[in-house]
């Protein structure tokens, strides 16, 4: 899509005639009328009144209140400022991005849901670069350009805040739990915008960018607010829209290996933004966007709510939602997710720093290509969504990608070596290099790692189980699925059709074979399971280590800012020592959705004290956990559904 | 003035406190002499006929309404109501035809063909024990066993039952039909009715005027006893009217027009007029819970009644006094209305009466569009001055009713016309593909009605609303009578159309009417109707907190193969949208076997509980066995 831009002068484009098809249903109004639509909402003066009556305030001084909220919060949507958007951006892209690539059939579809039903995007949430581009992208296609829903973290930026806030970011609060008055203003404020159709709202799932390249588990909130109209009836229809866009090289790939190993994430500022101006001179390759079909909310809720609830009720009185519904915007969230995971982008070095992390620390240039492309072989098998260009030979392929990485990897004398120091020491900013060097490149594994997620823990499965018998498997993969949970995007609920799934693609990869009873690894079969297992054991050692850590642990109680560092010096001992190989439980990323695997499964406990959590283990069903996860316990069911 | 000279004139008919059945001579068919003057809009019922015994010589038999009337494309290519009976008939409706294609895609060359007349040999046998008819003939109670008497009380007039004629009839099938239909013609007669189909063990189905829309005459194709058929219509007299208490005891099959034809002649009205007056009997009304236009003056059905007798198995149920309001418990009568012909036949009940009007007058407002209308008339429901009918047309209908003007006979009118469009669209910028129109009727003493109609315009006013004049208003009403001799023209060319029904409160009426439109477009289309469907509504009624909503839908089968499926279908999603958007499963149409899927979700497994253990002990062995409603 650049290709016409660097033909085109980018001030025509920016001045170009915007003329987006709207939503047909759409009372025209400006991002005033919005605001004062949402003050004088029924949901808004109720939970006024409420709130007046339970404590001391006067309803005026809550109005006024919920004004100010209103104001720090809301858009200020103006052409003027996304055609400087458009101009700025345009600018920069050609500067830093060799191609991007958008599925235009997708973006037909899209303009078709804009007119008839109020849209919400759902994109992956990689990089700042998102957001950006996804704007840019509808911009140029004469599509109305989105609202989004930004963390507070931007209006601390000089400037940037604001030009944002007049492209069409609104401002969200990162923690509300509490504040009724502001998540009744929040979500009447969504609410108002995507009933009126008056642009399609974006926001990440994700809820922040993911730092390991892993798809986080999905957040709830918003998601929640945007099904709503649709479940009150207020509008007919919503469609979902999923996104993806993957990045041959993520802008910030270093940054996010930094707050990974611990070192806290810069704020944003216009002034570090000015200082990462020198990214300017970089190349990070191409961008691929892909929007999915919209999703039509209706068709998904077809027969599965309880429609009473919400006929019982004013709809302007929040209610706390049904267990029904609760399941179902999860499960919808995590649908979303799935399908935004289908379709994002696999690029050839994702496969070459997956073989490079099975052969550290270097190996032979002519053995990386042999397995990069007998994986490029099975990822497309497995139904991976490969962009290999063919027409090109594969040596050059890898060569080209090995060149734009050459921060973590560098040819020498046939010999591709992973970097282990910079020019100098092997320590920077206090980091062990290699370190560094092992998590940006663990990150574009993990990018792999969606395809292969089910057949692998059926490999695992199979291979601690000992013998092959299904039931015994089965037991397994559910027990490795539920552990695993929090690291990777199970539909919940799903376990069967998971495990089906991954049998499946083993089956017809000719990996295993499946009788009624039995699961057998066949012959030819073995280098597949072999890498399955490489690829997927690593995580499974990480949370045996964790364990293993909290049972030495000496405090009653830790807070979770106490348990990342203790393990982070636990770890690091470990691989100094050689014990272990395992980097990547160094990445802070596993070691949260570790700890929050552990209270879900009631090996730690979580309390509140003093508005902060406090965790304590439970050391007998940690001892226990660890002996499953080395496989040494069988998994009986009973010990699966207590788990 | 005028109310002395009513009173002195029923006083001559009826003397108030001797009330006995003195009126039996008013009953039976009446020449066609008596002066018309009801409001245009209304039906001319002087023509009834409609008390005889074989009614379907009058009445189509697969259709809705009198044999005369009926909808033609003439010579010309103009649409043409037939007959005399209605303020349109014998009038040429030259924008109908354009209207029809362009909405619909109806092309008046293509046309269904559908049997003229059924042959006896269609039809399967009557199954009647002879013991049975041996003791009937002794009651002396007339009855038939003929193919036609038993086809045309075997449906009603729903859209798909006339639907699914039109194919079986093709294919010469015929499902279940009653055995046998009995005439009684007083309330003794019920009873000697009703105590042989226990003795014998046979199912009744009581059969007032047919028009149900909602399978509730269907008989149960499982059905393996004897079906009779109770036609009430030789019921029909007033026994007597107390003008002391305003109550009028009428016998159960007399229909809505009958009986405000001859207590007009007292001076008196019930002013009940459901949609289906012409033909619908007291009986019905009572049995479906019915409801009437104008109904914000005089109230509905379960407003109206006084008094109501019902002979079941167990027995007669009725009260023993007729006291205005009385705290005895649940009360009975919410036993009996809705029943739907499931407990018994109500064979007489007392209903209040009114001093007929004295001065009527129409008018209509026009909104800038829906919402603005919406809101307008729940400001009037706020202030409860709504007028005695206000209805509020969406676009779309607004457009039908348009196309249902007749030709304009002088230049004058039709420039005239051209003026008030001109300054509707033009000078007040409302958008003609947006603006929807109430129409009112104002009913009562000429000064209350003039202060009334200011009061309302000037509610209208602030919501935008501009008076657009009594011609529009009484146009809107005229559509209701009419609609249903439409929906069996369109059936002559492809089309199948229906009207439903929903209650909702005020909040949801915008979002409701909306999204049941939206969804029976979308059903059509996911389903391959190549043409989008008519899907239009109006709020029909105002309450104090909710309203009624009425839409229609048609749409063109050309290309389907399986029409009735794909209508039936999309009604039913039309319903299931309804439900969700916190509308009622129905305001007035009953539940009849159309609705029973949704029953026990709208009552609760209890409320459902209780219903069926009155049936249980009303009627053990199903005597009543329509299996209408449970």
């Amino acid at each position: 899509m650049l290709e016409e831009r660097r033909h085109v002068s980018d001030l025509k484009f920016a001045m170009k005639c915007y003329t987006p098809l709207l939503y047909k249903g759409l009372i025209p109004c400006t991002p005033n009328d919005i605001k004062s639509s949402v003050l004088n909402s029924e949901e808004v003066y109720y939970v006024i009144k409420q709130l007046s009556k339970e404590s001391v305030q006067s309803q005026d001084a809550l109005r006024e209140e919920a004004c100010q909220i209103l104001d720090e919060m809301s858009h200020k949507l103006r052409l003027g400022a996304i055609r400087f958007f458009a101009f700025a951006l345009s600018k920069i892209f050609k500067q830093i991005y060799s191609k991007v690539c958008v599925n235009e059939e997708g973006i037909q579809k899209l303009q078709r849901a804009i007119q008839e039903h109020p849209v919400v995007l759902l994109p992956s949430h990689r990089s700042y670069i998102d957001f950006l581009m996804l704007s840019f992208l509808l911009y140029n296609y004469d599509l109305p350009v989105p609202v989004i829903a930004a963390g507070m973290d931007f209006l601390g930026m000089k400037m940037i805040g604001e030009l944002l806030r007049m492209s069409g970011a609104f401002f969200m609060r990162r923690t509300f739990g509490g504040n009724r008055l502001y998540w009744a203003v929040f979500s009447e404020y969504v609410k108002t915008m995507l009933r009126n159709g008056y642009a399609p709202v974006e926001f990440f799932l994700e809820g922040t960018r993911s730092r390991s390249a892993k798809t986080l588990t999905p957040k709830f909130g918003l998601l929640n607010i945007v099904m709503e109209p649709f479940f009150k009836r207020e509008v007919f229809d919503t469609y979902l829209v999923p996104i993806s866009i993957s990045y041959d090289k993520i802008l910030e790939e270093t940054l996010y290996v930094y707050e990974l190993l611990g070192v806290p994430k810069p704020k944003e500022s216009t002034t570090g933004l000015l200082k990462a101006r020198r990214i300017l001179s970089e190349n990070f390759g191409s961008i691929h966007v892909y929007f999915g079909d919209p999703v039509s909310l209706r068709s998904l809720a077809a027969g599965r709510l309880s429609r009473s609830p919400y006929n019982l009720v004013p709809r302007y009185i929040p209610q706390k939602q049904s267990e029904d519904t609760q399941a179902f915007v999860t499960e919808v969230a995590y649908r979303m997710q799935l399908l935004q995971i289908q379709n994002l982008v696999l690029s050839p070095w994702v496969l070459v720093a997956t073989v490079l992390l099975q052969h550290r620390p270097a190996m032979d240039f002519d053995a990386l290509m042999e397995k990069t492309l007998w994986l490029k072989g099975l990822t497309l098998a497995f139904g991976g969504f490969l962009m290999w260009p063919d027409n090109e030979p594969a040596d050059e392929v890898i060569q080209s990608s090995l060149l734009l990485h050459s921060n973590i990897a560098s040819l020498d004398r046939d010999r591709v070596v992973l970097k282990v120091d910079s020019r100098d020491s092997e320590v920077v900013d206090g980091l062990i290099y290699q370190h560094i060097t092992l998590l940006t490149c663990s990150a574009y594994r993990n990018q792999l790692l969606n395809v292969f997620v089910r057949p692998s823990l059926v490999a695992l499965a199979l291979q601690a189980a000992g013998g092959g018998k299904k039931e015994d498997v089965y037991c397994r993969f559910r027990f490795l699925r539920d552990v695993l949970s929090d690291e990777f995007i199970f539909l919940p609920g799903n376990a069967v059709k998971d495990f089906e799934e991954g049998c499946y693609l083993l089956c017809k990869s000719e990996t295993i074979q499946v009788t009624t009873k039995d699961i057998l690894v066949t012959e030819e079969g073995k280098p597949v399971f072999e890498f399955l297992i490489g690829l997927f054991r690593p995580f499974v050692e990480c949370y045996q280590i964790i364990c293993k850590h909290l049972l030495e642990e000496e405090k009653d109680h830790f807070t979770e800012k106490e348990y990342l560092a203790r393990v982070r010096t636990f770890t690091s001992q470990l691989l100094d020592e050689g014990a272990s190989q395992c980097y990547d439980v160094l990445s802070s990323d596993v070691q949260k959705n570790a700890l929050a695997a552990l209270v879900r499964l009631g090996v730690v406990e979580r309390k509140k004290v003093n508005n902060d959590c406090v965790f304590n283990v439970n050391e007998p069903a940690a001892a226990k956990l660890e002996e499953m996860l080395d496989g040494k316990t069988p998994v009986g069911k009973p010990v699966t559904a207590k788990l | 003035r005028s109310g002395a000279r009513i009173r002195a004139q029923v006083g001559s008919l009826c003397p108030a406190s001797r009330v006995v059945s003195a009126l039996p001579q008013l009953t039976p068919s009446r020449p066609a002499n008596l002066p018309c003057s009801l409001p245009e809009a209304s039906p001319c019922w002087s023509q009834s006929g409609l008390a005889g015994r074989g009614r379907q010589e009058v009445l189509k038999w697969n259709g809705w309404g009198y044999n005369d009337s009926k909808f033609i494309f003439n010579k010309k290519g103009q649409a043409e109501l037939t007959g005399k009976r209605y303020p349109l008939s014998g009038m040429i409706l030259p924008t109908f035809k354009e209207w029809i294609e362009n909405t619909l895609g109806v092309n008046v060359e293509h046309k269904t063909t559908s049997k003229a007349s059924l042959s006896p040999s269609d039809t399967p046998p009557s199954i009647v024990n002879e013991d049975f008819l041996h003791e009937l003939k002794k009651t002396n109670i007339s009855y038939s066993q003929e193919a036609d008497d038993r086809v045309f009380r075997a449906h009603d007039h729903k859209t798909g039952h006339c639907l699914h004629e039109i194919f079986l009839l093709r294919e010469g099938i015929f499902h279940r039909i009653p055995d046998i239909v009995l005439w009684p013609t007083c309330h003794d007669d019920v009873v000697k009715i009703v105590n042989l189909a226990c003795k014998y063990n046979l199912c009744i189905i009581p059969f007032g005027g047919g028009t149900s829309v909602s399978y509730g005459l269907k008989c149960p194709a499982d059905e393996t006893r004897t079906i009779i058929s109770l036609d009430t219509s030789q019921m029909n007299r007033i026994l007597w009217v107390d003008e002391n208490n305003l109550t009028a005891h009428v016998e159960a099959g007399i229909t809505g027009q009958e009986l405000e034809r001859q207590l007009k002649e007292s001076g008196y009205c019930t002013g009940h007029e459901p949609d289906s007056l012409e033909f619908s009997t007291v009986g019905g009304w009572v049995s479906t819970r019915a409801s009437g236009m104008k109904k914000n003056v005089y109230g509905n059905i379960e407003d109206l009644v006084v008094h109501i007798k019902m002979v079941t198995p167990r027995g007669i149920i009725e009260k023993s006094c007729q006291g205005p309001r009385m705290s005895t418990g649940p009360d009975i009568h919410h036993f009996i209305m809705g029943s739907e012909g499931t407990l018994g036949v109500i064979t007489e009940a007392t209903i209040k009466i009114r001093p007929v009007p004295e001065y009527q007058k129409y008018g209509s407002v026009a909104f800038p569009n829906f919402e603005q209308g919406v809101a307008c008339l729940r400001e009037i429901a706020k202030q409860r001055c709504a007028p005695a009918s206000i209805r509020l047309m969406d676009n779309l209908q607004f457009q039908f009713g348009h196309a249902l003007k007749p030709q304009v006979s002088s230049i004058f009118t039709s420039f005239l016309d051209g003026l008030k469009k001109f300054y509707i669209t033009k000078f007040k910028g409302f958008d003609p593909n947006q603006l929807s129109v109430a129409t009112l009727l104002f009913e009562g003493d000429r000064e209350k009605v003039l202060q009334h109609e200011k009061q309302v315009y000037d509610i209208a006013a602030k919501f935008g609303g501009l008076a657009a004049g009594e011609d529009n208003g009484q146009r809107g009403y005229l559509l209701t009578y009419v609609i249903a001799y439409l929906r069996d023209l369109g059936l002559e060319y492809y089309v199948v159309g229906e009207s439903f029904e929903t209650s909702a409160p005020w909040d949801r009426v915008v979002d409701l009417c909306r999204n049941v439109k939206e969804r029976i477009i979308r059903e059509c289309k996911e389903k391959g109707v190549q043409f989008a469907p008519l899907s239009t509504c109006r709020v029909t009624q105002t309450y104090d907190a909710g309203a009624c909503i009425y839409f229609y839908f048609a749409f063109n089968y050309r290309g389907i193969s399986d029409p009735l499926t794909v209508f039936d279908q999309t009604e039913a999603a039309a319903r299931e949208e309804i439900l969700a958007n916190g509308g009622s499963l129905s305001h007035h149409h009953g539940v009849g076997k159309l609705r029973k899927q949704w029953l026990k979700e709208s009552i609760s497994d209890v409320g459902f509980g209780m219903l069926k253990s009155v049936k249980e002990y009303v009627d053990p062995n199903n005597i009543f066995g329509n299996r209408n409603l449970l």
